[in-house]
């Protein structure tokens, strides 16, 4: 079988549980828009994963993905240094961010959410939009994409929940002072289930309309297999294909936050498993 | 003086006990004793009725008078002129809707068994012959495929034979399409399709994986680079649900979610990262083959399997051979039996409310029609369910390609030579036809490869 594998050509750790890989795609560079993700596979046995193009040059011909370390398919990704390769890598999936005509955008980012809001934020900052960011971190540690963001926004607000940075409260709190004081077009919210949920909850009550970006189990990503379906409006959607953007206020968060764990006991002992075997690796060399 | 039992030479196969237990292959072959002496059952008709039964034209009592006498290889040579994957159809074909249908010896007993002695000349050539696979002359055209399934398949190899330059875009990390992800090791091998994937190879076709039409590339990005038709055989894709209260409880899959782990991500080796849900009661909804698969996949992983199906068990579309296998395997049969709602606990389903139904008149497709008994509601237990009730055709190509038009179930439209409303772009299998068989795709891909052939002849005269 010929091979089509992808090298990294850059690695960062954006904070002890979130990391930065660039690698080389020409096609993914040059086609991928805001809001699309990619799916890839580790290695021969590796499960797919989708992960969210973090950001793309499509002179370098490199795709930015960032991911939290979750599960074993994520910790053996983080096992992999510069020129290693990875071995699929398919995209860009998922339709784009619509994002044309919007003059003044509200985004949120929840922690590695915010990696998913980045380019979203970038892209409406290059058509000319007023962008206005709150990023939300448990704490400091897990800061990411502060520059970035701070690049490419209007105002950029960050809160944690200990206040150990900017300020400390939920994304929500920030949110609920901007809408009493000023409108948007539009809000985009990226970050854990439960973060969008209660923005949705908010804006609703102020009547704007918000999009969120939704990551539940895939395999295929491309329509086949009906594991990322979601209730939307009352209407069963496919994330990969439908989405994964989707007006905030029809998604059943409860229904997506039950789906989402259909696998975490296997998940566990996956990553427990994985944990031994890189310890014992350690452990030879 | 042929063989004039009326009974066809059985076909071994694994016993049920252990292969419940197992993923190796049910059905083991026929020895080259057993292939010679049920050849010998053929009575080599001068009309050759066998023949209008295949949708790939297989030159049968030829071949199989090639077997009676021991030359495999030549019986080999004479099916691969037609069929590119024999290996596949000998074992997946519904032969008894097609060629042994109209066998004349089914008149006063059992047909011959051609999709059985089709198996045994493919296996009989892969252990045993050298493929010298002689790269055609190129005659300077491009082809693309979308789609490395029965249909895409088929149409590169004849388009490769012809002397087309021919790529095939697949969206999925391997080749094969449903062979792969759909239909289970135990009925195909994977080596075997792999196998057929390599003789396309061997011949020049190339085939890129990772790749999704649509998104990586469209259609009108294929012929500006150079491409001068487009074959789509894109597959059935989004899976149906009912709609019933309760289907996005967690436990719930549709059987290409569960067939896909199962198949394609290998979840039953403990090597696989990817994980399968392991249930303990399984209910699997549907009557067809993929029915079949799923719930012989799901005892294989150790569950309890109960198959709903709304009508009898006269109407079951599955192989009588799938289902026969399953009952053996202890899969158990609920017929007449239509689920209403799904129950759950703590988010995970935990039983399916059903009702009985009765046959009533016949309708359009000419089978009888279910009709629910008033107050029959019933509940059975279970921990995972599996919708196999079919699929409805990908949005992705024809969303994202001007000028192709569908029909309102969202399949393909397209003439008699196989061309959809976009002038260059044929199409086949089940993104025209709907969930159908692996030898129907594959023969609306040779019909297609010969149209295309046609077409770029007229186009560059």
């Amino acid at each position: 079988m010929e091979l089509l594998t992808v090298r990294i050509v850059e690695q960062e750790c954006l904070n002890p549980t979130v990391t930065k890989m660039v690698v080389e795609h020409e096609k993914i560079s040059i086609k991928a828009k805001a809001g699309q993700f990619i799916i890839l596979r580790v290695d021969a046995n590796g499960e797919r994963i989708p992960l969210t193009i973090a950001d793309t040059d499509p002179i370098r011909h490199t795709v930015t993905i960032i991911f939290q370390i979750v599960g074993a398919t994520t910790k053996k990704l983080n096992e992999l240094q510069v020129n290693d390769m990875i071995y699929d890598f398919v995209g860009p999936l998922g339709k784009p961010s619509e994002i044309e005509g919007l003059k003044k955008v509200c985004v949120i980012g929840g922690g590695v959410g915010c990696a998913i809001a980045y380019p979203t934020a970038k892209a409406l900052k290059i058509q000319g939009s007023e962008v206005v960011t709150i990023a939300g971190f448990r704490n400091k540690e897990l800061v990411i994409l502060e520059n970035e963001f701070q690049q490419v926004s209007d105002r950029f607000y960050m809160m944690s929940d200990d206040g150990s940075v900017g300020q400390k409260g939920l994304v929500t709190d920030c949110l609920r002072n901007l809408l009493e004081n000023e409108s948007f077009d539009e809000v985009i919210a990226i970050g854990p289930l439960v973060m969008m949920k209660f923005v949705c909850q908010l804006t609703k009550e102020y009547g704007v309309k918000t999009i969120v970006s939704m990551n539940p189990i895939m395999i295929d990503g491309t329509g086949m297999c009906g594991g990322c379906r979601l209730k939307v409006g009352g209407k069963m959607k496919f994330a990969c294909v439908d989405g994964p953007d989707f007006d905030g206020h029809e998604v059943d968060f409860d229904e997506a936050m039950a789906r989402n764990t259909q696998y975490r006991e296997f998940e566990h002992h996956a990553y427990e498993t994985c944990c031994n075997l890189l310890k014992k690796e350690e452990d030879h060399a | 003086m042929p063989n004039m039992n009326v009974k066809r030479c059985e076909m071994p196969l694994q016993p049920k006990e252990v292969r419940s237990h197992n993923i190796e292959e049910v059905a083991l072959g026929y020895t080259k004793e057993m292939a010679m002496e049920e050849a010998e059952r053929c009575l080599h008709c001068k009309h050759k009725p066998c023949m209008q039964g295949c949708p790939v034209s297989i030159h049968i009592p030829d071949f199989i008078e090639e077997v009676k006498n021991g030359n495999f290889k030549e019986a080999y040579h004479i099916i691969k002129k037609t069929s590119s994957l024999p290996a596949v159809c000998g074992r997946v074909c519904p032969q008894e809707n097609q060629c042994e249908k109209y066998c004349v010896r089914a008149i006063k007993g059992e047909s011959v068994g051609i999709g059985r002695l089709e198996r045994f000349v493919a296996d009989w050539a892969r252990e045993n012959l050298q493929e010298e696979n002689v790269k055609p002359v190129l005659n300077g055209h491009k082809v693309a495929i979308v789609g490395a399934g029965p249909s895409g398949l088929t149409c590169a190899g004849d388009l490769a034979k012809l002397g087309y330059e021919v790529t095939v875009f697949e969206a999925l990390h391997v080749a094969g399409g449903v062979l792969v992800y759909g239909i289970p090791e135990f009925r195909l091998p994977k080596k075997i399709v792999e196998h057929e994937v390599d003789s396309l190879r061997q011949l020049g076709v190339h085939i890129e994986c990772d790749s999704v039409i649509g998104r990586s590339e469209t259609i009108d990005e294929l012929f500006e680079e150079g491409f001068e038709a487009v074959f789509v055989g894109s597959g059935a894709g989004l899976p149906n649900f009912m709609g019933l209260e309760g289907e996005n409880l967690k436990g719930v899959f549709s059987a290409n979610e569960y067939l896909t782990r199962f198949n394609l991500m290998k979840a039953y080796d403990e090597n696989s990262d990817t994980p399968i849900y392991r249930a303990k009661k399984c209910v699997v909804v549907g009557g067809g083959n993929v029915a079949m698969d799923a719930a012989r996949s799901a005892r294989r992983l150790g569950a309890e399997v109960t198959i709903v199906y709304r009508r009898g068990m006269e109407e079951l579309p599955a192989r009588r051979e799938e289902v026969e296998h399953a009952m053996e395997e202890g899969v158990e049969f609920k017929l007449l039996t239509n689920p209403t709602r799904l129950f759950g606990h703590d988010g995970w389903v935990s039983s399916i409310e059903c009702v009985e139904m009765e046959l009533g008149e016949a309708d359009a497709s000419g089978r009888r029609r279910p009709v629910v008994k008033e107050n029959s509601e019933f509940e059975i237990t279970c921990d995972c369910v599996i919708m196999a009730i079919g699929t409805s055709p990908n949005p992705l190509i024809r969303s994202t390609t001007k000028g192709l038009e569908t029909n309102p179930k969202g399949c393909l439209i397209v003439d008699e030579k196989g061309m959809t409303t976009r002038k260059g772009v044929f199409a086949g299998g089940d993104a025209v036809s709907g969930a159908a068989t692996v030898i129907q795709a594959m023969g609306a891909g040779k019909k297609c490869a010969q149209s295309i052939h046609e077409y770029i002849s007229n186009l560059n005269q």
